[in-house]
């Protein structure tokens, strides 16, 4: 690709200052990843492996114990070394995020128009009236009738609410959007929905975005480029169709295996034993060591850098080998 | 239903309670112990047989209670009449009447006192969690809540007198007695002073503990989190996002709390000397004055039961989501 990433995110890590002892609990580590204009990159992994802390670590929304290091460039400036007003300038325009929780990210006791209203005139992109208007452009542009903009959340379904967040997160036109695990509290059809939505608000309004998710069926139909993340380190990382038809990651070659295939039904799905690793008591060389079918000596004693195993392909395990 | 139905619903339920507080009242009264006459004549008051019966006459005593008595009592209630106090010899309406003010601008004073210092010390303690400021607000809360009323009331008037030269009771100075209140301001106020604080740290601790649990509960919330997303500032976030949410479990706190302060004032004003309902209520006990007490259980029993309907029509006000049934 020739145009310059959108977002770049280098050696991102996250350690949060656990109240005991000076312990820290190491979240995310050495993460590295781009999200070009218009792409969607998908972020892939059990839950607790640090996809969400990523986002929360790039939109610089962790609570005051989470001590972040390594560079996030957004259009070129790193969000990291901007002081915390100027950061907040930046939320919701640059980046806006659609959280999971679709029941309680809205505010309760206020209407859905005025919370997206809020968000427009908050960073005064338009005066009051025009802003008026924008809420009902955006509403109708997720299929809410505008009329409904005067309601409350509770009089919305689950999979409305969600519309709803994603219209706020469009509100000041951003050029990412986080998309943190969007369907997990919907049923099927309603998820799909909401999936086709976004997909159709991407080509129509270009913006890129990072969807994290555990759903490989998801990732599979939406995304572009796949990032899988195992206790806090990117284990795999390349394009969709070669992550899913060549996996080179013995964790990411298990969840595939973990998941269903439409096409060979009525195979046993295999699923990986163990747990991941606490995050205060890490192995010493590979993560994944303790849980891995093609484990060697080795792999307790070294922790494996990620390499090339093909232009833009990158693998994170000893069994690989540079091109 | 709309959301006038619902009011007139909750009106008329709180009238059907009230309803039931007068049948009570007068039940109790008439099951207590005691004749009438002789408490209204006096214990040792010789006094012939037929002067007795004439006065039951003329009390409507010797008609059947039920229900003669009680459409009879009913009736003067209606009417405002709540009978003649026996020990002050006036009718209770309006002695209530003129104590009710008294009372009510000492606890006016000192509930928006702690509501207003109760709310933004919660707020601050559960915003600024695990400071030292946090830490002590908790604490002071904590042993002021758990403070009996007459005790601390007891210290302040102490220390207040001695070393600050506060007056130790009443109302107004001596000299001042009788004056309309609002010639001599600035004598009520240094009277105020000891009661109002004494109230005030009281129920400061309640209202601060409860603000600062509902805050923290609140700013846990998933909206909290996406207001910053949208790159509110802290303060945005509390006073737009925050506040409104944690404030519904006070609005209950507050309407309930006015309609027990009445009642709660009996120690304050027995220990302040202070001439308001609480210490009317502590003189018709001792005397066994039943008409006196009767009044004092039907006022003190429709503040309860109007505070109570105050906080069901804010709830409604205040939160979308409670449904007007």
């Amino acid at each position: 690709m020739s145009e310059p990433p959108l977002l770049r995110v280098r050696h991102l890590t996250t350690e949060f200052l656990l109240a005991d002892a000076g312990q820290r609990a190491r979240a995310v580590e050495d993460v590295s990843f781009d999200v070009y204009p218009g792409q969607t990159v998908g972020l892939v992994g059990e839950s607790g492996c640090g996809k969400t802390t990523v986002l929360m670590s790039i939109l610089r929304l962790l609570p005051a114990n989470a001590e972040i290091r390594g560079q996030v460039f957004f259009r070129g400036i790193d969000l990291l070394t901007l002081t915390e007003r100027q950061m907040r300038e930046r939320r919701w325009k640059d980046i806006s995020i659609v959280f999971q929780g679709a029941m309680n990210a809205l505010n309760p006791v206020m209407r859905v128009g005025e919370q997206i209203r809020e968000a427009i005139t908050l960073h005064g992109l338009m005066p009051p009236n025009e802003a008026e208007v924008r809420v009902g452009e955006l509403l109708e542009l997720v299929g809410i009738p505008k009329e409904r903009g005067a309601q409350y959340p509770f009089q919305y379904s689950g999979g409305m609410r969600q519309r709803a967040m994603i219209a706020m997160a469009l509100a000041c036109s951003p050029g990412l959007l986080f998309a943190d695990e969007p369907t997990t509290a919907l049923d099927v059809m309603v998820q799909a929905q909401i999936l086709e939505l976004l997909q159709g608000i991407q080509r129509k309004l270009g913006l890129a975005i990072v969807l994290v998710t555990h759903d490989l069926g998801v990732v599979a139909e939406m995304c572009d480029t796949v990032v899988v993340m195992y206790s806090g380190k990117v284990v795999e990382y390349g394009p969709v169709d070669v992550i899913f038809n060549a996996p080179q990651h013995p964790y990411t070659q298990n969840l595939l295996q973990a998941f269903p295939d439409l096409a060979r039904p009525g195979t046993v799905l295999a699923c990986i034993p163990g747990a991941p690793p606490r995050l205060t008591d890490l192995p010493p060389g590979c993560r994944f060591a303790p849980r891995c079918p093609a484990r060697m000596q080795w792999c307790d004693a070294e922790v494996p850098i990620l390499r090339e195993v093909q232009p833009a392909h990158f693998a994170a395990c000893h069994l690989v080998k540079d091109v | 239903m709309s959301r006038g139905g619902m009011l007139g619903r909750k009106v008329l339920f709180s009238l059907l309670t009230i309803f039931v507080v007068l049948v009570i009242n007068f039940v109790l009264f008439r099951v207590l112990p005691g004749d009438p006459v002789r408490a209204v004549i006096g214990r040792n008051v010789k006094l012939s047989a037929e002067a007795q019966q004439t006065l039951r006459e003329q009390f409507g005593l010797d008609k059947p209670i039920f229900p003669d008595q009680f459409l009879d009592t009913l009736g003067q209630w209606a009417r405002g009449n709540l009978g003649i106090s026996w020990s002050l010899r006036r009718p209770v309406a309006e002695i209530l009447a003129a104590k009710l003010w008294n009372t009510l601008l000492l606890i006016g004073l000192g509930q928006v006192l702690s509501i207003v210092l109760g709310i933004l010390l919660g707020l601050l303690a559960g915003w600024k969690r695990k400071t030292p400021f946090d830490v002590f607000a908790l604490t002071f809360s904590l042993i002021a809540w758990a403070t009996p009323t007459f005790w601390l009331g007891i210290i302040l008037l102490a220390a207040g007198s001695t070393w600050l030269g506060l007056p130790t009771g009443g109302l107004v100075s001596p000299e001042n007695v009788g004056k309309p209140l609002y010639t001599v301001l600035p004598d009520l106020a240094r009277h105020l002073v000891l009661p109002t604080l004494t109230l005030t740290i009281l129920y400061l601790g309640e209202y601060m503990l409860i603000m600062r649990s509902s805050i923290l509960e609140v700013l846990s919330e998933d909206y909290i989190l996406t207001a910053k997303a949208k790159g509110m500032t802290p303060w945005q976030v509390l006073w737009k996002h925050a506040l409104k949410n944690a404030m519904l479990p006070i609005v209950t706190l507050i309407a309930l709390n006015l309609g027990f302060t009445v009642s709660g004032a009996i120690y304050i004003e027995t220990v302040f000397s202070y001439d308001g309902l609480g210490k009317l209520f502590q003189t018709a006990l001792v005397k066994q004055d039943y008409p006196l007490l009767q009044g004092a259980f039907l006022l003190l029993a429709v503040s309860v039961i109007a505070a109570n309907l105050l906080a069901d029509v804010l709830y409604v006000l205040l939160d979308p989501r409670v449904k007007p049934t």
